[in-house]
């Protein structure tokens, strides 16, 4: 590993301070930037550790909103009683995610900026990446392509985003405030990732120097009656093959409102409006359910080794929505 | 930097750096190869802790003893338990955060050493196997437990196993089987020693109790 800089920031100010004058890395929990570093595939020669910067560290509760500072670490806020009660698919989608001393160690904010677990781009020069080399070729379009997207590919790359709490924000319609040379900012975190396109190493909207410091989620019926369904090749501690973010608002058995989104199938976190569109007015049963799931997977674009995730991820979202349903009636 | 240290006693707090620090190292920082390095500062800059080829000073505890040592600012915790601190109880399986052979307790919180950068550390405390063991040096019950119940083969896993359980019964995640399960799917055992694992767990959190 190069060698860097290394400082700590205690304020907003000084992080814009040094960001300003030098334009350093931030790092927060590092369990994605310093195991990229140690496999030389992130090369910073500047960080500054933004784990010291108070009051970013909280969760607040309002009537229609939760609101989490970006340094909330994954472990508390899987176990706070107001995300459990008020919107359980963020719990969930959190609490499933790597292990206990990874969610110990691992922020929000640092989370929804993970970078994809594509194994060209992960071991190194051997093999084309267009993500880690910019214009070196894509080798998972002629290579072992099990754990790539069927949604949001390209010609340059089809690396699955990998984190599961970004699919679970996307459902409820949260957003993000940012804060660097733009000034203060809001996004949706539908819109914080971008497509590959023929720029696969360009991520989301952020600018270097920008950085996140709250995510905001609304939360109502809709959010109560959620869960996160995800599905992987061992029982826990795995990435999805496929997961199902849902949320319902039921009303005497009819959707109302339902919110479908997936992950471990997508280049980034993949809502689908028109599987929701197609709930919207019916009664939901498992057979409606099921129809709901298929129709879920309608565009998807498989390669060679993952259309089986097709099949898996209908069977996904239609159990997900049971799930939502029952929670919805114990309301 | 400010003259002054914010008062309150938070997480801000622990992990500045002292002042007297901060002058030595930016005192270094102004050696010929460096020298333009000063003017960039803006006033309200945090002072690099280390520059790039430089040792900075981290201290805190490891097993209640006051640590205060020299590291690379590219080391990890473990490797700085491991190779300086000669802690040799927890082990690099994977050194990406995969295996949990490297778990130890930041601030009563188990973590992966090998994904955290031993500068992290600063005013934090440590808790490795080496300090399980109790004052009268008699066994934790969770190590006992894993004795008891043959919960290992070859034991490389087995340190990483036992951090992970004790803060897996001190989180309250050990009420069921399945339970036990989940919350230590962190640590991957090649042995496949899991099934005594599960049942050194269940014993121990009845034994653990009280804590
Ligand atoms: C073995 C393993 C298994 C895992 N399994 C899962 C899983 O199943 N599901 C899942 O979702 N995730 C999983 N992860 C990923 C893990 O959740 C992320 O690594 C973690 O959430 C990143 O957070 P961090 O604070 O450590 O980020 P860091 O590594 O510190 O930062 C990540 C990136 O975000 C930037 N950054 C950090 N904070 C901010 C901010 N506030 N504003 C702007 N930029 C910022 C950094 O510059 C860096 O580019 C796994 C990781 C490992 C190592
Ligand atoms: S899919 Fe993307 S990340 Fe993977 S090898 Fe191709 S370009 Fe690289
Ligand atoms: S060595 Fe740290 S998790 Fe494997
Ligand atoms: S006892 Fe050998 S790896 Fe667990």
């Amino acid at each position: 590993m190069q060698t860097f800089t290394y400082s700590r920031a205690r304020s907003i100010n000084e992080l814009r301070a040094v960001q300003a004058a030098t334009g350093d890395r931030i790092l927060a929990g590092g369990t994605t930037l310093y195991d990229l570093m140690k496999l030389r595939i992130e090369t910073p020669d500047r960080l500054v550790d933004v784990t010291g910067i108070a009051g970013l560290d909280e969760i607040i509760s309002h009537p229609d909103e939760l609101v989490f500072g970006a340094l909330v670490t994954m472990s508390d806020a899987a176990a706070h009683p107001a995300v459990l009660q008020r919107a359980p698919v963020l719990a969930e989608a959190l609490s499933k995610a790597a292990s206990q001393q990874l969610r110990n160690m691992a922020t929000l904010g640092g989370n929804l900026l993970q970078r994809t677990r594509c194994a060209y781009f992960r071991n190194g020069t051997e093999y084309p990446c267009n993500k880690r080399t910019p214009g070196s070729g894509c080798a998972a379009l002629e290579g072992l392509d099990r754990g790539h997207a069927l949604f949001g590919g390209s010609g340059s790359c089809i690396a699955v985003y990998p984190g599961d709490w970004a699919v679970a924000l996307v459902a409820l319609d949260a957003v993000v405030d940012v804060r660097g040379s733009r000034g203060t900012h809001t996004i949706d975190v539908a819109s914080l990732h971008r497509l590959p396109g023929d720029t696969p190493h360009v991520e989301t909207v952020l600018e270097p120097d920008e950085m996140i410091l709250n995510i905001r989620v609304p939360v109502g019926r809709l959010a109560q009656a959620s869960t996160y369904h995800k599905i992987r090749d061992r029982e826990s501690y795995a990435f999805a093959l496929v997961s199902a973010a849902v949320a319902l608002e039921l009303e005497e058995g009819f959707v109302r409102q339902a919110r479908i989104a997936l992950g471990g199938v997508a280049t980034r976190p993949w809502r689908v409006p028109a599987a929701e569109a197609g709930l919207t007015g019916r009664r939901l049963d498992r057979a409606t359910a099921l129809e709901v799931g298929r129709m879920t997977f309608a565009d998807a674009r498989p390669g060679r080794h993952n259309g089986f995730k097709i099949a898996l991820g209908a069977e996904a979202v239609a159990d997900a929505l049971m799930i939502a349903a029952q929670r919805s009636e114990n309301r | 930097m400010s003259e002054q240290d914010p008062s309150p006693r938070d997480r801000s707090n622990d992990l500045a750096i002292s002042r007297r620090d901060a002058l030595r190292i930016s005192a270094a920082a102004t050696g010929a190869s460096l020298a333009g390095f000063g003017k960039t500062m803006a006033a309200a800059q945090p002072m690099p802790v280390a520059l790039p080829g430089m040792s900075l000073t981290v201290h805190f505890q490891v097993n209640g003893n006051h640590i205060e040592t020299l590291v690379d600012p590219r080391a990890s915790l473990l490797d700085v338990l491991r190779e300086q601190l000669a802690l040799t109880g927890a082990k690099k399986g994977c050194d990406h955060g995969q295996c949990g052979a490297c778990t130890v307790h930041v601030d009563g919180r188990r973590v992966a050493s090998c994904l955290t950068l031993a500068a992290k550390v600063e005013g934090r405390q440590v808790l490795t196997i080496e300090g399980l063991s109790l004052e009268d040096g008699s066994l934790h019950p969770m190590q006992q437990a894993f004795i008891d119940h043959d919960a290992l083969q070859c034991g490389y896993c087995t340190p990483g196993q036992i951090m992970a359980a004790v803060a897996c019964v001190q989180e309250g995640h050990a009420s069921s089987d399945a339970e036990i399960r989940e919350y230590m799917s962190g640590n991957i055992c090649r042995c496949g020693a899991y099934v005594g694992i599960v049942a050194a767990i269940r014993d121990a959190a009845v034994t653990m109790g009280g804590d």
